[in-house]
């Protein structure tokens, strides 16, 4: 029940954006959320509304260690 | 650019389950984790990852399944209004299946009842300003992640005037049962894998009391193949090396103070309650209910109805699943009597339930 998906916000209208992922869009209410969001960012959509938005640079890092226990790690059997 | 699909990366998941099987190499004592989460349920069992662990770290599944902790006495409140005329009951999918007492939501939109599923809540606010003549009873379960969505539709009812838009609130809070399961001897839970989205809402220093006074290890992780074993990792890390502190695996989405504005809302519309959890009794402020200023939408106080006397399904042993202390395939009702098609128990209905993870999967 507590799946939220990120999705690209595409459109704002006040309180309510439209945020699209794969060619599907929803409507989500920013009531979470407000100012802090712009078209372009990634939110995560729960239930409707905007729960979290994506921190790229922190995405990012975590992908970077994650790529450097790769590294470390033995050769996948 | 970030591409979101990389958490989902084979090479990746090989090279933690790596990174685990090295920082246990030697280590004689098992390590038991906990995934409160449903959702993290379903991603061990989907993406296989418990067969990626050395033997040394059990992985076992907490109650972190809104519908499956849901008492049965909601589910018959929630009949007893499907049953009444000239009202429509609105819900999350994974409510419909559920069995009552006597019968289900489904069983009872057959024989006539409105019931419709919704997306959002929203949506059920919608519902009940399309139909003025009818009450609109929303049934309002879910966790941190979700109550507050609940909060935000009464708002909105409240901000158009609507009369006729009901929330029947069964929500609950994770932080507190968390504290009741690893005070339990029974269960020796080495650390926690947090949940995802609800940390998303609560933050992560809502488990620093768990990793200071109890010393258990919290981690918040998110719900893709790479984040679980990242986050397993994290919690290998900090048992080896003699740590119990809360470490944030999903800092992508989760940070130390959570959605505020979330909160807020939270705290507008509800007020902390005992709850009853199946499986794990009553557990003190472990729930929400809506405070005083939203009462009229209330429905459990607006709509008086007479609920049947709650009975338990003979032999279910759902509540043993939820703490973790029986895997589903000890039910001797498991894939037998009891199926996806044929539930007995709500651990077997939900898409995130223990037992709906272990039928669809195996074991």
């Amino acid at each position: 029940m507590c799946l939220a998906v990120p999705m690209k916000v595409v459109s704002i209208d006040d309180e309510l954006a439209i945020a699209e992922i794969d060619g599907v869009k929803r409507e989500a209410s920013l009531m979470m959320l407000g100012d802090e969001v712009e078209v372009g960012d990634y939110v995560l959509i729960h239930a409707g509304f905007a729960i979290s938005k994506l921190d790229e640079a922190e995405a990012l890092q975590t992908l970077e260690l994650m790529r450097e226990c790769l590294a470390q790690g033995e050769e996948p059997s | 650019m970030i591409d979101l699909a990389e958490f989902r990366n084979k090479g990746i998941v090989e090279g933690l389950a790596a990174g685990i099987k090295k920082l246990t190499a030697g280590r004689t004592e098992t390590m038991t984790f906990m995934e409160v989460c449903g959702t993290h349920t379903m991603s061990i069992y989907q993406y296989g990852l418990r067969s990626l662990l050395p033997p040394q770290v059990r992985l076992i599944s907490g109650p972190g399944c809104p519908v499956c902790v849901t008492p049965i006495g909601y589910v018959d409140h929630a009949l007893a209004y499907a049953r009444l005329p000239e009202t429509i009951v609105a819900t999350f999918g994974d409510m419909l299946r559920v069995p009552g007492s006597g019968s289900t939501l489904l069983a009872e939109r057959a024989r006539g009842a409105d019931v419709r599923v919704v997306y959002s809540p929203l949506d059920a606010v919608n519902l009940a300003a399309k139909h003025p003549g009818k009450k609109v009873v929303f049934l309002g379960v879910g966790f941190e992640t979700t109550a507050p969505t609940i909060a935000g539709s009464i708002k909105v009812a409240a901000s158009r005037a609507l009369k006729n838009y009901f929330v029947l609130a069964a929500h609950k809070t994770i932080p507190v049962p968390m504290q009741v399961l690893s005070a339990d001897p029974a269960l020796k839970i080495s650390g926690y894998l947090c949940p995802a989205h609800v940390s998303a809402i609560i933050g992560a220093n809502a488990y620093r009391f768990l990793a200071q006074m109890q010393g258990v290890p919290c981690v918040p992780a998110g719900f893709e193949p790479a984040d679980v074993m990242q986050g397993v990792e994290m919690l290998v890390r900090q048992v080896v090396e003699g740590r119990s502190e809360v470490e944030i695996q999903y800092s992508r989405f989760v940070t130390w103070e959570g959605n505020l504005k979330a909160q807020a809302l939270l705290e507008e519309v509800f007020v902390p309650t005992d709850t009853p959890w199946r499986g794990l009794g009553v557990i003190p402020d472990s729930g929400l209910e809506i405070g005083e200023r939203y009462a009229a939408f209330d429905a459990a106080k607006a709509i008086p109805v007479k609920v049947e006397e709650a009975r338990e399904p003979q032999g279910c042993r759902c509540g043993e699943v939820l703490k973790g202390i029986i895997a589903p395939s000890d039910c001797p009702l498991f894939g037998t009597r009891c199926t996806p098609e044929a539930p007995v128990g709500a651990c077997m209905v939900s898409s995130e339930g223990s037992c709906a993870a272990a039928y669809k999967y195996g074991i």
